[in-house]
């Protein structure tokens, strides 16, 4: 059913799967996730769409191969499929013109985020991309963010590639030297959370991506819900996309530790 | 009127004058209930295995024989569906099932499944004139499933391949069904007898709706369910999973693909939680999370990849049929203390009597008249204590059960590992969000007319999405009345 149509190592434990699914190919939009299924015995977890191709039928899915389900996700070759898929789920990214954008991605967060990326600069902003990982081999996708943004800035935590330094710094620099509008960041938790602090300093509207445990994911078990304005929120169908500034991220963080 | 003719259908034949004969009333009604046979409770707590075994076909012979084939049987006005009950018993006694099941089917979709999960006690069979001489009533409920059972076991190839294949398949108008449920299976199987194109559309990656996902397999096997969608893929209808309406495909989608009508019937999908501190910390789930990870992931059994919670000291809260699921599974997945914690008493209880009943039987602590106020986690944010405050019944609610009061200073707390929060549902919002100009109320539900048809003419609705929460048979009985309904309307229309 869900064929997997072509494969790319972005890193050891990095891959990109091309996914047949037409139907969701046609219909997702950026800031849409999916619901993977990778076997029969498997469990079903969330997995942000980076990309489509609708002409090809197919979904982009950036998969780090961190626990069991994951690793037999990037285990997958060409021409094996995927138990099930169900999606687009979630809010879609709300696109607007809203001057200088700040895309701020952390790790495998870059690659739901380039889709956004792209979607901000067809809006007509002024999009600067801040990509980060611990090191060079595990920047992804440089080259599709660099179509789409007007400058972009890379973040090594051990300087092989970039400025050495935290998202953060790089993105310091920038609330200090121009008018910024907005800011997305998509990541782990604990860089959404201090992007979050930073641009709360600067009082400019920030909006994250939550990547938290699910199980149906349109709504039923309540697994993703989070606090956010002090109040519950489930990311499935509330999200997964927030205004970061009133997340409750040590909450989330708590959360996602539930079955370790 | 249609009731009343129903009442009286079938009861003058010979051969049930004959039955009524064949015994007097005093003789009928010396016979005992019968008692199910279930498996022993510290058995069944190691195992999912369903607990009531069913009549044996001696035991369905007696308990039959026990219905006095009223000239007005009260239990077809308790019943939801008004089934005809008395009918099919008589065939039962006569040893005709296939007749039996035959008048189970025309008013009820899935037999099998209500004879398991309905509230019998509070339906059919808190009408039965053996209450009104303080004896048990016919075991109503338990009739049904042997009936049903011993016909799935049989015949059930030979049914519904009536006209649905008697048109030819471009002449047909096709029908979406929104949401592989009760409400949703019910209506697949009425369109698809009265000729139409039926697809069903399922979110999950399974066919069943809340009698996979939700009703665990020690209550309704899943190979119950399983033989009903059968039943229906025989029929002619077809099953699409791993698809959300509103989502994968739109209401303007479906409308392209040429669907003549759509039936959404998606269900309750939100869980409640109660809003109190704590809330949020590890080991308080939701009762919809906790099944769905046991009964539709498998969590729990070899090879499952899904992890779910084993607390050895479970408390759930809430005291409905889902509530009861909750705190049995926990039992089966190895809790040495589970214990249900509601707000009113035992009598208040919304769930069926037979799964307090069962509960009770396997071990389950019943702390009523205990509210939660507070979760206290431990270092690690894992949920170490519940503090719950004690209750006392004063006057009776809009319900008319007595509400549940305070008492002043009585706070106590309960040493927990894991909570499950069962306080309820509200209806998924993802249909009425994405279909506009669909008239949705106050609640969140579906708005529709006395023909389950919503403010978009083409939309029909029913089930949990309508009524936002009720039981398996008011759902079937939604899918069936949507069926005939929007088959006089489209007919209407073409005229």
């Amino acid at each position: 059913m869900f064929e997997i149509k072509n494969k790319e190592h972005f890193s050891e434990n990095v891959v990109r799967l091309d996914v047949y699914a037409p139907e969701i190919a046609r219909s997702r939009k950026p800031g849409h996730f999916v619901i993977v299924r990778s076997n029969p015995d498997g469990e079903r977890i969330p997995l942000t769409i980076a990309d489509a191709d609708v002409k090809a039928g197919t979904i982009a899915l950036v998969v780090q191969a961190v626990g069991e389900s994951t690793r037999r996700i990037c285990g997958l070759e060409p021409g094996q499929s995927l138990a099930d898929i169900v999606g687009p789920l979630g809010r879609p990214t709300e696109i607007f013109n809203s001057g200088t954008v700040v895309c701020c991605g952390g790790g495998v967060g870059v690659a739901p985020l380039s889709p956004i990326i792209k979607a901000m600069k067809e809006a007509g902003n002024t999009v600067i991309s801040i990509l980060a990982a611990r090191n060079k081999d595990l920047i992804i996708l440089e080259k599709q963010v660099r179509e789409h943004s007007d400058e972009v800035i890379i973040m090594t935590d051990d300087g092989s590639a970039g400025k050495k330094g935290l998202v953060t710094d790089g993105l310091r620099e920038l609330l200090d030297s121009r008018k910024i509008d907005r800011v997305v960041t998509i990541g782990p938790a604990i860089m959404m959370k201090f992007v979050a602090a930073l641009t709360k300093e600067y009082n400019v509207p920030t909006i994250c991506s939550l990547n938290t445990i699910m199980v149906d994911g349109t709504g039923m078990c309540g697994a993703c819900r989070v606090t956010v304005d002090g109040k519950k929120r489930f990311v499935c169908v509330d999200g997964p996309e927030f205004d970061a500034h009133q997340v409750n991220f040590d909450e989330m963080m708590m959360r996602m530790r539930a079955y370790n | 009127m249609e009731k009343e003719k129903d009442t009286a259908r079938g009861r003058n034949d010979s051969w049930r004058e004959e039955l009524r004969r064949s015994m007097s009333a005093a003789e009928r009604t010396a016979i005992p209930r019968v008692s199910m046979r279930m498996l022993d409770p510290a058995e069944r707590i190691h195992s999912n295995s369903e607990v009531n075994l069913g009549l044996t076909p001696e035991q369905a012979l007696q308990e039959s024989t026990r219905c006095l084939d009223c000239p007005e049987p009260g239990c077809i006005t308790g019943c939801p569906v008004s089934i005809d009950i008395p009918g099919f018993i008589k065939n039962i006694q006569r040893g005709n099932l296939t007749e039996a099941a035959r008048i189970l089917k025309e008013t009820s979709a899935l037999p099998a499944v209500c004879g398991r999960v309905c509230p019998q006690e509070k339906q059919c069979e808190s009408r039965c004139i053996y209450l009104r001489m303080k004896k048990s009533p016919v075991a109503i409920g338990w009739l049904e499933r042997y009936a049903a059972d011993e016909h799935l076991k049989t015949a059930r190839n030979a049914e519904h391949h009536t006209d649905s294949h008697s048109k030819e398949r471009e002449e047909r108008r096709k029908i979406a069904v929104v949401g592989s449920g009760p409400a949703g299976l019910s209506f697949a199987g009425d369109m698809v007898r009265r000729g139409y194109d039926v697809v069903v559309y399922e979110a999950l990656h399974e066919i069943g709706g809340v009698l996979k996902y939700g009703i665990p397999e020690f209550r309704l096997p899943n190979s119950v369910v399983e033989a009903e969608i059968e039943a229906l893929r025989d029929a002619g209808v077809t099953f699409h999973k791993d698809t959300v309406i509103g989502k994968t495909l739109s209401y303007d989608d479906l409308l392209n693909e040429g669907f003549s009508g759509i039936f959404v019937a998606s269900g309750a999908g939100l869980p409640r939680f109660m809003g109190i501190p704590g809330e949020n910390l590890i080991g308080v789930l939701s009762s919809n999370e906790f099944l769905t990870r046991v009964n539709l992931m498998g969590a729990g059994r070899p090879g499952a990849q899904t992890p779910v919670p084993h607390g050895k000291c479970v408390a759930v809260i809430g005291g409905g049929n889902t509530a009861m699921d909750s705190v049995r599974t926990s039992l089966r997945l190895g809790a040495e203390r589970a214990m249900i914690i509601y707000r009113r008493g035992i009598e208040e209880m919304p769930a069926r009597a037979e799964e307090v009943e069962h509960a009770m039987q396997e071990g389950v602590e019943f702390l009523t008249l205990c509210n939660p106020i507070e979760y206290i986690g431990d270092e690690k944010g894992r949920v170490r204590a519940i503090r719950v405050q004690r209750m006392t019944l004063g006057e009776p609610d809009a319900s008319g059960r007595r509400s549940p009061v305070p008492v002043e200073g009585a706070v106590d707390t309960i040493e927990v590992d894991e909570v499950i929060v069962s306080v309820g549902v509200s209806p998924n919002p993802l249909i009425p969000n994405s279909i506009d100009g669909l008239e949705i109320s106050s609640r969140g539900t579906i708005c529709v007319n006395e023909d389950m048809q919503s403010s978009l003419p083409l939309i029909f609705a029913g089930g949990d999405i309508v009524r936002g929460g009720a039981t398996v048979i008011l759902a079937m009985g939604d899918g069936r009345k949507a069926a005939a309904a929007m088959h006089s309307y489209l007919n209407g229309e073409q005229s």
